[in-house]
């Protein structure tokens, strides 16, 4: 399955949740990322039946606390 | 309003660009910007719009000028050590451009005093480092229709986006909730390169420049990210909530609220 994850074509053996997603990439802070689809977001506490699809595009918003 | 010679001097390098000219620099100048915090972000957003000819600015912070700021914080020097950071801020500002006003609010900004700091001004910046404040801003901001630019910093990274009422999602449609304390670290705890807030707090300035001289495309809908070890940039488009609490079709936050605050933030 292809898809392009930040911005970044990768290839992946077999079907993938957002949660197994998130796992095989190592996503830091993992309960804490807003994921979106193909432009759409995906409610937190679905990703473990967010089926993905060949061709989508995943992107992972981080947290961001600092500015002081 | 007619241009004194010191000021056709001052602004022409502004005044020459077709995008901005007597007209966008008079906008500017009778532009009130409202900054909420005079730190990493603060500080460089608040030297440009400054320089920039911004008539009114607003800058709110409830701290002092600490020697561990001064490896980011530029509006401060060595010699402010110890003295209100708003204060430090001013009198820098109006070092620069004796042309503006500035307003010092030393205060922390909370549910109970934000909706009167941000009424006067038409565009704010979020330059603080704690979730709680940036979602106290997000909601502020919608609730009283003001546009502003988010922010955060850390390490060798950061992120930017805009919102405008009406033209994209909030804050809060991109992080419905603030984490919970320490789930997430701060830049005291883990660090953050000077250059980061020089970097993104002057994105934050042009955002607010471009949106009083209505010219280019702002950050609305989207977020920005800066990796500095990778030297990248990503413009990532944000979707909005449909079932945002704060702007959505059924918002359920219908006035500001103070979510508790990390112990270690408040310093």
């Amino acid at each position: 399955m292809k898809l392009t994850v930040a911005g970044t074509q990768k290839e992946y053996a077999g079907n993938l949740t957002v949660a197994q997603l998130i796992e095989l990439e190592q996503v830091e802070t993992p309960e804490y990322v807003t994921v979106s689809v193909n432009d759409e977001f995906i409610p937190s506490g679905t990703f473990a039946e967010a089926v993905l699809h060949d061709g989508d595009s995943v992107e992972f918003l981080y947290f961001m606390g600092g500015g002081q | 309003m007619a241009f004194t010679n010191e000021q056709l001097e001052r602004y022409s390098r502004h005044i020459i660009l077709s995008e901005v000219g007597v007209k966008g620099q008079k906008k500017l100048l009778n532009a009130k910007v409202l900054i909420i915090g005079a730190g990493g972000l603060g500080a460089p957003a608040a030297l440009y719009l400054a320089a920039a000819g911004v008539g009114t600015i607003g800058i709110a912070d409830a701290d002092e000028v600490d020697l561990s700021n001064l490896q980011r914080q530029v509006i401060h020097t060595t010699p402010d050590l110890g003295k209100a950071k708003v204060q430090s801020a001013k009198e820098t500002m109006e070092a620069i451009n004796p042309d503006i006003t500035v307003n010092a609010y030393r205060t922390f900004v909370a549910a109970d005093n934000i909706m009167d700091l941000i009424a006067d001004y038409d565009f704010i910046i979020d330059g603080t480092d704690n979730f709680p404040a940036k979602f106290l801003i997000n909601d502020a901001c919608v609730l009283a229709g003001k546009p502003f630019s988010h922010a955060g910093i850390i390490r060798f990274r950061g992120q930017l986006m805009t919102y405008v009422p009406g033209q994209g999602p909030c804050y809060r449609c991109v992080f419905k909730e603030p984490p919970p304390p320490e789930a997430v670290p701060t830049c005291k705890q883990a660090g953050v390169i000077g250059a980061m807030g020089g970097v993104i707090g002057s994105l934050q300035a042009m955002e607010a420049i471009k949106y009083i001289i209505g010219k280019g495309e702002l950050l609305t809908g989207y977020l920005l990210t800066y990796d500095a070890l990778k030297m990248e940039f990503r413009k990532i488009k944000l979707p909005k909530a449909k079932g945002c609490a704060v702007c959505g079709d059924h918002p359920t936050i219908l006035k500001p609220f103070d979510y508790e605050q990390a112990e270690c933030d408040l310093k």
